[in-house]
């Protein structure tokens, strides 16, 4: 059996094919169009499987470009799909974080991949990837840096909740000549909060996995960590756990192969 | 299948501002009302006809923040909005106003509007636990009892108040019996449909015919029940909504649960059966005033404090109707509701083990594809996906 999940992002389209004994990804930007993006990250897994369209049996769209999708049989919200992806990447799960680019949300479940409560912050940036994006920029640093730039350092403290208002506070900050390293990691705190204070309102977990592309960041775990006071796993393939999760739905009843993390 | 008469029900609104317009000209009084706690027999009985003034449109919301904070409930603003752009035919219509003391963004409108119409505050107590609570209220109606008279120019007398309590207690039963026919699985009728439905009774000029017109609806229903037909797809999760008043215009959560796949089987909240499940104790020996009072008083709004009458309410509901989910629509800034929805979600919890979730908007379409997110993972985590 052949089944693909699509994640369309607002940042990057991720999508997953599993066969019977092995499951392969394609990672692009989305960019402008959504629906583009799905159809070009299809073609690209298909191609790189050497497979068909006609030789997959179900296709299940995810992500906020799900509705984008004229392909796809089913679509899926991100939360189901992340629920299951994280269970499968991190086996007995029972919180999943995830970063994303425009939102952020955490989720419950029963430690078998169903969801049994959520929250989800979609209608600001702060606490998203969107927001470390924007702090990069007035940085001049690539995202993907943070991390390594932030190490060990006494974060800075960043105070205002809206991506707006931190940009400006932290270009005074550079100017006041607080040194970038502890920046980083102050906004990295901020995301942290932001996001410790939902899971928190939502109930304990007690093994949280954290997915989404800003699991990538050490310094953001770190300081989820700290606030939560609980460890917290990622794993490398975290980002594709939305993706992943609707290729094991498409499955239905048919087991999955094992992943190969566990 | 829909109900052919659902097609009459809609319109409604536009049907009755014509009555309305005929009324007055036969020199019939209007009462303007805004709340569930507004007794609508005290209008019946000084023989105007009794509206409904709450704002369920955005449109009118940017001409009240002109006014009033941004940071107010819309069911507040779009009340204000439409009275002071004088674009809601009810109210140019009401010769006189009801108002409560309720959550305290109404009640401070309420002082502003009183510059555009005649409006007499009801003072509501605080809550039902002291032994106080409905001879105040009791006091109060006999205030607006007064204050009628004295505006409509007419006498209220005990016959009078007699018949629209029957009257009123009969619209009640009618439209509970319409709401319940959703307790049926599957569920014969859209929950949009019962929406409109049950929403249509507040611009009623004649409740005769509204009663009428429900009557025959709910024949329609039962026949549709009874060849096994619903709007929904078999299995459809059956859910319960409650919080703050929804109406034609703010019914976008019901027309988002319903398009993501789920059945909107019961409406606790203000339009809903809140509203129909108390009748006014119809016994002659009884003074009618105080029969009124109590029944009132027993509406379970989270204005109240304590308000234990919500959860007895909420439990019996969710057992009823069989429901698998329970949404909290709680309007923007509305204090008392968005506190209470803590106290929600854990009872039905603890009580019944499902799930519910609060969902926190307004009357604009800003959020609908982050609404419709959330409402899809609520409704795949209660079909079990
Ligand atoms: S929710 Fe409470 S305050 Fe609002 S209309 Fe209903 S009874 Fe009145
Ligand atoms: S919804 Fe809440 S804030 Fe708005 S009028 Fe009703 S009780 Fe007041």
């Amino acid at each position: 059996m052949h089944t693909v999940g699509l994640d369309v992002g607002s940042i990057m389209t991720k999508a997953v094919l599993f066969s019977d004994d092995a499951w392969q990804s394609v990672v692009m930007p989305t960019g402008y169009s959504p629906r583009e993006a799905g159809e070009q990250a299809f073609a690209r897994l298909l191609r790189e499987c050497g497979l068909t369209r006609g030789d997959i049996d179900v296709i299940i769209g995810t992500g906020y470009g799900r509705v984008a999708l004229s392909f796809i049989d089913k679509a899926v919200t991100e939360i189901t799909c992340h629920a299951r992806g994280a269970h499968y990447l991190v086996e007995g799960t029972d919180m999943v974080i995830d970063i994303g680019g425009q939102d952020s949300k955490v989720i419950l479940t029963d430690g078998a991949g169903n969801v049994t409560n959520f929250a989800m912050n979609d209608k600001c940036a702060a606490g998203t990837g969107r927001f470390l994006q924007v702090m990069a920029t007035a940085l001049g640093c690539d995202v993907s840096e943070l991390a390594d730039l932030a190490r060990d350092a006494e974060p800075a403290q960043i105070s205002s909740m809206c991506t707006v208002f931190a940009e400006s506070e932290v270009i005074s900050l550079l100017a006041q000549g607080v040194g970038k390293d502890r920046i980083i990691a102050g906004i990295h705190r901020s995301v942290a909060t932001r996001v410790a204070a939902m899971a928190e309102r939502l109930g304990q977990g007690k093994r949280i996995t954290f997915t989404g592309g800003v699991a990538k960041n050490e310094g953001v775990r770190e300081c989820l960590v700290r606030e939560l006071g609980l460890a917290i796993i990622t794993v490398p393939e975290s980002h594709l756990a939305g993706a992943l999760g609707a290729a094991l739905i498409a499955r239905g009843k048919t087991p999955a192969p094992p992943c190969p993390f566990q | 299948m829909r109900p052919f008469t659902m097609n009459v029900v809609q319109d409604m609104r536009e049907q009755n501002i014509l009555a309305l317009e005929h009324a007055k000209r036969d020199n019939r009084k209007v009462v303007g009302m805004y709340c569930a706690f507004a007794p609508q027999e005290l209008a019946l009985a000084a023989g105007a006809i009794p509206v409904s003034l709450c704002g369920a449109r955005h449109e009118p919301i940017a001409a009240a923040e002109k006014t009033l904070p941004r940071n107010l409930c819309p069911l507040i603003k779009s009340s204000f909005g439409f009275a002071i752009t004088d674009t809601c035919p009810y109210f140019r219509f009401s010769d006189f106003i009801v108002a409560e003391t309720t959550c305290d963004g109404k009640k401070k409108m309420f002082e502003i509007l009183r510059e555009y119409k005649p409006i007499h505050m009801m003072h509501l107590p605080q809550g039902t636990d002291r032994p106080a609570a409905v001879a105040w209220w009791l006091k109060e109606l006999k205030i607006l009892k007064e204050r009628l008279e004295e505006n409509l120019g007419v006498e209220i007398t005990r016959q009078n108040l007699r018949e629209a309590i029957k009257l009123c207690n009969r619209e009640r039963l009618v439209m509970k019996r319409l709401h319940e026919m959703n307790r049926l699985d599957p569920a014969p009728l859209a929950g949009l449909d019962m929406l409109t439905a049950i929403w249509m009774k507040g611009f009623n000029v004649d409740k005769e015919d509204g009663i009428n017109q429900i009557n025959q609806l709910i024949g329609e229903i039962e026949e549709i029940a009874a060849s096994g037909q619903s709007p929904f797809r078999p299995g459809a999760p059956r859910v319960l909504l409650t919080g703050c008043p929804v109406g034609i215009g703010s019914e976008k959560v019901v027309r988002l649960v319903e398009e993501c796949g789920g059945a909107v089987v019961c409406f606790e909240s203000c339009s809903g059966i809140k509203t129909m499940e108390n009748l006014v104790d119809e016994d002659e020996e009884k003074d009618p005033l105080e029969a009124i009072a109590e029944c009132y008083l027993k509406i379970p709004c989270s204005v109240m404090t304590p308000n234990p009458g919500r959860f007895e309410l909420l439990g019996r509901l969710i057992s009823d109707y069989q429901v698998d989910g329970v949404i909290d629509l709680t309007w923007q800034a509305c204090h008392t509701y968005i506190i209470e929805d803590v106290n929600v979600r854990n009872y039905v919890k603890d009580n019944f083990g499902i799930s519910s979730i609060q969902l926190e908007t307004d009357y604009s379409n800003s959020d609908l594809e982050q609404l419709k997110t959330r409402i899809s993972a609520f409704i795949e985590m209660i079909s079990g996906q």
